[in-house]
């Protein structure tokens, strides 16, 4: 264990730095600027009237879509990996079953294709 | 070796893909043809179960095989098929006449086969976890309806937090046990029957049941039961009302017998008292509604009561009984269902009980049948219900639980009460308009089907009941 | 071992900060930063026990993908949470007493731990110790053989995932021009162009 957590360690060090950047970043802004807040400041601008209505319009759900399709295939992947590094032991047997996984998905893809979920307009 | 014993999940497994393919490459509509080759998909597995091997175990003892798990398998299977064919005209006019909706309640089927042969806390939630999320997205299938929506939106969530509770039981077992297998677990509590058992399995067990008692829609975790039902499509609460049930009680009485039998006064409390609360919710609540899909959600909550009157002994004839209950079960909501189906006026489908005003005059048959099922449900000899609830209370008075039975009785009565104003609604008042002609013969024939079963159970019940016993027995004995 | 002490306090207390600040923040698109912070410093964690492909997948998938999915739903929703913590209070006792039952079953349950000996016996069962087979390797060599029923049986679940997500999600905007590009590569030049022999002096 010692072993495996050494390798990490850089990894840490590397948080470490980047907490310590960011933390001076903005201690330096806290301590050293001058501090004035107002809540004008952080409204949002309209051509100087104050603005009639939110800024967000309608969410298209085809963005949806595709997250939820990318989450899946992406799940695929993570089964990929471990199979991959251990494709040695497994045997036939173990291969077979990560095609017939594959399968499964794919009949998944050819539906998603032949439906036009792929498709942007 | 490995696939004769899950043959019929394996076909399909294979015959849902297929069959999926063959939809999205078809031109036009093909919601029908895709119907009945799910429906010939199903019937080619409950073939399979049927003639198939009767017992063993695979893929590591992760899936098993016994007479319980080839009797529940044959219910759903056969309540899944009914039910899509009941689907095929309300689909069309419906405009949700989409190919997926069958695939999905094959695909549901196939969770529910999984959930039966289920021999392992994982495999029981893999399962679980397929039916589920095939029926959160059948629930919201008519996406421009808000009903629909919201059925899917409260089901989908409320599931979500049960399985999220199941796995969370299922954990603690695991970390007592060691193991997730149900043999091994058994084997575990053996070996530490001497003390008291330790909490930590206690909190797993109760847990998990509540997990369970969700799918099955049993007080207190019915919540969703009359929204959703009332909200999805109506064929889809038919499916909802018939095989999921079916699987998630075959799923609850395997997982509290076959690991934890020897627990049996632990969980027996807890069973006892979500049958009475499940009976008296189902009895008092429904006597006010005014929507039938809604009354039939709190007549199947009431229902899932007396069917865990069954459980609460823990022994052979308990069982039995529920088996036996859950058989009469299909048939009588099957059947109203296909009433319900068909109550349409001037185009629009109508749900309130007062549109069956005056049926016996304007479809004197389709009154007969609902008739027969009211009556049914109430409990009255010498029709099914009757015979359903006899084995049911039977088991409970052999074990001692008299005041579970009485229970039973006394709210039995109380349910009577609104199966009874039905059928007084449809022969004793005045009819405002009748249902649009024709019914179609899909609905007509497995109306005319269940009514003549329930009708005629009395005669032909000891091979159903000789067979609920084997079944049972194969389960106590594995 | 200092710095693995030193490490695990600080993951394990950003975690339990960040997961107070999810429920706690008064935007949501902060609600959702705050669990991604949740999400890394639990990979910390499971690093520090020596699961490195559930870190991974924390990262990659809950991070990568859930979390997205979390803030499209945000984005889309244009939640307004002061109206939605407008009945908090009320709900609070409740709340609380559920919280407090859970609780007291935790800690219950940690004094009063019984480890079977069956379940001794499990546990010396060898998962293969993490210095010669990581924890990646060791994972493929039981997931794709012993475990392949619920391997298949989740494959089959992402099918339905699939499926599900279409169904509900897509919509066919009418009257929008597509191309087809098999249609247009099958075109032959007898179809398009034809050529036509004029006389000098006359049109066509």
């Amino acid at each position: 264990m010692e072993a495996l957590l050494l390798e990490y360690l850089p990894i840490l060090i590397f948080l470490g730095i980047a907490v310590g950047v960011a933390a001076a970043a903005i201690g330096a802004s806290l301590l050293l600027a001058r501090q004035n807040p107002d809540s004008e400041k952080l409204s949002p601008y309209e051509c100087g009237f104050e603005a009639f209505d939110d800024a967000r319009r309608k969410f298209d759900v085809r963005f949806y879509l595709v997250a939820i399709l990318f989450i899946i295939f992406d799940l695929e992947v993570a089964f990929l990996f471990p199979w991959a590094i251990s494709l040695g032991e497994i045997g036939a047997f173990g291969f077979w079953s990560m095609i017939g996984f594959l399968g499964i998905l794919t009949v998944g893809f050819i539906y998603e294709w032949k439906k036009g979920a792929l498709e942007w307009e | 070796m490995l696939d004769t014993l899950a043959f019929p999940e394996v076909f399909l497994a294979i015959a849902g893909m297929a069959i999926l393919i063959y939809g999205v490459f078809r031109s036009g509509n093909p919601t029908r043809p895709v119907s009945w080759l799910v429906v010939l998909a199903l019937v080619v597995a409950l073939l399979a179960v049927w003639f198939g091997p009767e017992q063993g175990q695979a893929f590591g003892g992760m899936f098993v095989l016994d007479g319980f798990a080839v009797f529940l398998k044959i219910l759903v299977l056969l309540g899944s098929s009914l039910a899509i064919i009941l689907s095929l005209d309300y689909v069309d006019r419906e405009n949700m006449a989409r190919f997926e909706f069958p695939v999905l309640l094959l695909f549901a089927t196939l969770g529910m086969l999984v959930m039966l042969s289920a021999n392992d806390l994982i495999s029981l939630y893999v399962g679980f976890e397929l039916q589920s999320l095939a029926l959160y997205v059948v629930a919201a299938f008519r996406r421009d309806n808000i009903r629909s929506t919201e059925a899917g939106l409260k089901y989908f969530v409320l599931g979500a937090l049960s399985s999220g509770i199941l796995l969370y039981g299922a954990s603690m077992i695991y970390g007592f046990a060691g193991t997730t297998n149900f043999d091994g677990i058994a084997t575990a509590l053996i070996g530490n029957r001497v003390e008291q058992p330790s909490i930590g399995l206690i909190v797993g067990i109760v847990f998990l049941s509540a997990g369970l008692a969700f799918k099955v829609s049993a007080v207190p975790f019915h919540m969703w039961t009359p929204d959703v039902y009332e909200g999805a499509p109506t064929p889809v609460t038919a499916f909802f009302a018939v095989a999921p049930k079916i699987a998630a009680i075959g799923l609850f009485v395997r997982v509290l017998v076959d690991p934890f039998l020897g627990l049996v006064d632990q969980w027996q409390q807890i069973i006892i008292f979500i049958s009475i609360a499940s009976m008296v919710l189902g009895g008092f609540a429904a006597i006010n509604q005014a929507n039938i899909k809604r009354l039939m959600a709190y007549s199947s909550i009431s229902n899932i009561g007396y069917a865990l009157v069954g459980l609460a002994p823990g022994t052979e004839a308990g069982v039995r009984g529920v088996l036996l209950y859950m058989t009469i079960y299909l048939f009588m909501t099957l059947g109203t269902f296909a009433v319900i189906l068909c109550m349409r006026q001037k185009g629009r489908m109508v749900e309130g009980i007062d549109d069956l005003a005056g049926l016996s005059k304007t479809h004197p048959m389709m009154a007969a049948a609902m008739a027969i099922f009211m009556f049914s449900m109430a409990g009255i000899p010498p029709l099914a219900g009757f015979f359903g609830k006899l084995y049911v209370f039977l088991a409970a008075i052999e074990a001692g639980l008299y005041t579970l039975a009485v229970i039973g009785v006394v709210t039995s009565v109380v349910a009577a009460f609104y199966y009874l104003r039905i059928i007084k609604i449809m022969y004793f008042d005045e009819a405002t308009d009748s249902f649009d002609r024709p019914l179609g013969w899909e609905a007509s024939s497995i109306l005319g089907g269940s009514a003549l079963v329930i009708l005629l159970f009395f005669l032909f019940q000891a091979p159903l009941i000789d067979g609920a016993g084997a079944a049972a027995a194969s389960l106590f004995a594995g | 071992m200092i710095i693995q002490a030193l490490a695990f306090y600080l993951f394990a207390g950003v975690t339990v900060a960040a997961g107070v600040m999810v429920i706690a923040a008064r935007n949501p698109v902060h609600s959702v930063l705050f669990l991604i912070l949740a999400f890394f410093n639990s990979a910390g964690l499971f690093i520090l026990l020596g699961a490195e492909f559930l870190a991974m997948i924390l990262v990659v998938v809950y991070v990568g993908a859930v979390a997205v999915l979390f803030l499209f739903v945000v984005m889309m929703l244009d939640i307004n949470f002061v109206e939605m913590r407008h009945g908090f209070l009320q709900y609070l006792p409740v709340g609380a007493l559920v919280a407090i039952i859970l609780l007291t079953e935790l800690v219950l349950l940690f004094g009063a731990w019984v480890v079977t000996p069956v379940a001794l016996q499990t546990m010396q069962r060898p998962i293969p110790a993490v210095e010669e087979v990581t924890n990646t390797h060791a994972l493929g060599q039981v997931l794709y053989t012993d475990y392949f029923y619920l391997f298949q049986a989740s494959g089959l679940i992402l099918l339905v995932a699939m499926i599900g997500a279409i169904v509900l999600t897509l919509r066919q905007r009418e009257g929008v021009r597509r191309q087809s590009i098999p249609t247009q590569l099958a075109r032959r030049h007898e179809d398009s162009l034809e050529i036509k022999d004029v006389p000098t002096g006359s049109g066509i």
